[in-house]
């Protein structure tokens, strides 16, 4: 029985079929990426296995029991940061603390919420509010919030991707850090396949929406600790990223979607001058019946 | 036109002379009963150069009457802040609660004060001697709690889903999510809404006052146009409306104070 479990999980909204089909497990201390498109559902499916969605079908266990509502052992790193704009670095961690730890001392609790503060390396600005904060020390904030809550396992979506490449590489050598120091076990959410194999021991791609499911997972045989430079010229990271970028190209071209569309085609005849034209010098509707023409068109998005 | 140095001072002082102007015309044309300008000014100034004086209940300086009047407005004022903002909040957090009381909220809206009035002295009739103030005191808090109700609600709703995501997984307790997420993420909203109250609790004073023969700006006003001494009139419109203003000013700065923070 693994740590968690999705069996045949599947998302709509409405008519919208978001996610169809989706079978994941994951084990304890395990480092699993999932890399998708832009809207896919990514988000969706961190969602849904922190509880703040239900499920349209299928069952989701961690720790062999069903999700139903979001707990302090699933620590959330969520793609805007949502940080409480009216609360300091200090009061974001804090209130996560104090709700996970109520019986703590005020002391211990304020040692804990600055130990993690330091942890990434934002002691100094330990008293500002999130809006005097770059897009990367706010990531940051969210991240020392997850970890403070000492959550069993780690949901991040897309942590990163916000940032740019040289804050992007510092972040990611940190969370590698952090997991290999407390042997958590993490689910992360990118966009980025080469951040995918750096970071975990398995990658899973989501196919292109809507409908999207989760493809086959692509286990990372790369020694750790990973250096980044080399790994740049590692044949198995080569081989790894062009099979996962392969397969999700792939996933893309599969659907062809077909769009009716309305076209207003010019009649050959001479438009007949004595008829006054419109006061907007525009028509949307055709003079003449013959020319309405419907034209479908094929769409690879 | 092209903006010069002093315009904001200037041109608002174009704008005060040629009211003064029309006025003094319309004095010697149609209106034979107004004062003059300069005959308010005179007649107003005893009342102005000393604006604290006592000479009698009815007879006392212009900024006097207004404490009084003030007094009145911050406890109406208070009291609907008190029993507006809950009534925001069950709006904004629960359709079913929308659903029983926003008709009768939309109905009762618009009725006006001179029409409450009347209704909160029969209410407090037992109450003798203080039933004008307490009349007067649920007709400002009735008619001034609306923009409260319905901006709260409507800031209640908008309230971000990450923020309410963020109370979910962190597992705050209910008052936790009141006082940590619910109150700060509405207050912007909460704020325009106390600021429209304010502006309508002083709008209703004037009008309870007058009806009630209250003490204060709008009595004094009424009084004097009882006894036929308009140029008072004239005095107690200036200032409601510059009291007004400067209330206004005052509760869109504390409101600026909260929208960026
Ligand atoms: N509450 C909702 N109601 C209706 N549709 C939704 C809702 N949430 C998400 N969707 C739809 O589900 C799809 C997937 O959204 P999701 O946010 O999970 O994508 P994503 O993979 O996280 O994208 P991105 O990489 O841009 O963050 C989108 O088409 C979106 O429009
Ligand atoms: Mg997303």
């Amino acid at each position: 029985m693994s740590y968690l479990e999705l069996n045949d999980v599947s998302k709509d909204f409405g008519a919208a079929s978001v996610l169809k089909d989706i079978n994941l497990s994951v084990e304890k201390g395990e480092f699993v990426a999932i890399v998708g498109f832009s809207g896919a559902g990514k988000t969706t499916l961190i969602s849904l296995i922190a509880g703040l969605l239900k499920p349209s079908g299928g069952t989701m266990k961690l720790n062999d029991l069903e999700i139903t509502a979001p707990g302090p052992d699933r620590g959330i790193v969520f793609q805007n940061y949502s940080l409480l704009p009216w609360l300091s670095v200090f009061e974001n961690i804090l209130l996560a603390v104090d709700s996970v730890n109520p019986n703590w001392s005020a002391d211990k609790k304020k040692a804990h919420v600055e130990k993690y503060i330091a942890m990434v390396n934002l002691t100094p600005a330990r008293d500002k509010k999130p809006g005097e904060l770059s897009g990367g020390m706010r990531q940051r904030v969210s991240v020392a919030r997850a970890l403070a809550m000492d959550p069993q396992i780690l949901l991040l979506d897309e942590p990163l991707s916000a940032l740019d490449a040289l804050t992007r590489a510092t972040l990611q050598d940190e969370i590698s850090r952090i997991w290999s120091e407390d042997k958590k076990t993490v689910v992360l959410i990118t966009n980025d396949p080469d951040e995918g194999i750096y970071l975990a021991d398995r990658i899973i791609p989501l196919t292109a929406g809507p409908g999207a499911t989760l493809g086959p997972s692509f286990k990372v045989e790369i020694p750790r600790p990973r250096d980044r430079k080399s790994i740049n010229h590692d044949p198995h990271f080569k081989q790894l990223r062009r099979e996962i970028v392969e397969f999700m190209l792939n996933s893309k071209q599969d659907r062809h979607t077909a769009i009716t569309r309305k076209l207003i085609l010019p009649d050959i005849e001479p438009e007949d001058l004595n008829i006054p034209r419109s006061m907007t010098g525009w028509r949307k509707t055709p003079i003449r019946k013959s020319e309405l023409k419907e034209e479908s068109v094929e769409v690879k998005p | 036109m092209k903006s010069f140095k002093l315009d904001w001072l200037v041109l608002p002082l174009i704008g005060v002379a040629a009211v003064l102007v029309l006025w003094q015309i319309s004095c010697a044309s149609w209106a034979k009963d107004l004062p003059t300008p300069e005959k308010t000014w005179q007649v107003s100034k005893p009342y102005i150069v000393e604006p604290f004086a006592k000479r009698g209940e009815m007879d006392q300086g212009i900024l006097r009457f207004t404490w009084y009047s003030l007094i009145l407005v911050a406890k109406g004022y208070a009291l609907a802040l008190i029993i507006g903002t809950p009534i925001g909040f069950f709006l904004g957090l629960s359709k079913t609660f929308t659903k029983i009381f926003d008709p009768l909220i939309q109905v009762l809206r618009p009725v006006s004060p001179l029409a409450w009035l009347p209704l909160g002295l029969v209410l407090f009739t037992s109450a003798g001697k203080n039933a004008s103030e307490l009349g007067a005191l649920f007709t400002i808090a009735i008619c001034s709690m609306w923009p409260t109700v319905m901006n709260t609600a409507v800031g209640v709703r908008a309230i971000p889903q990450d923020y309410l995501n963020v109370a979910k997984v962190l597992k705050l307790s209910r008052t936790k999510t009141l006082f940590k997420v619910l109150i700060p993420a509405t207050l912007p909203y909460m704020f325009t809404g106390f600021r429209l109250s304010l502006g309508i609790a002083w709008l209703v004073i004037v009008a309870a006052e007058m009806l009630t023969g209250q003490p204060g700006v709008g009595g004094f006003l009424w009084q004097e146009y009882n006894s036929l001494i308009y140029e008072h009139i004239i005095l107690c419109i200036v200032t409601i409306g510059v009291v007004g203003f400067i209330l206004d000013r005052l509760m869109s700065v504390v409101e600026k104070k909260f929208k960026t923070a």
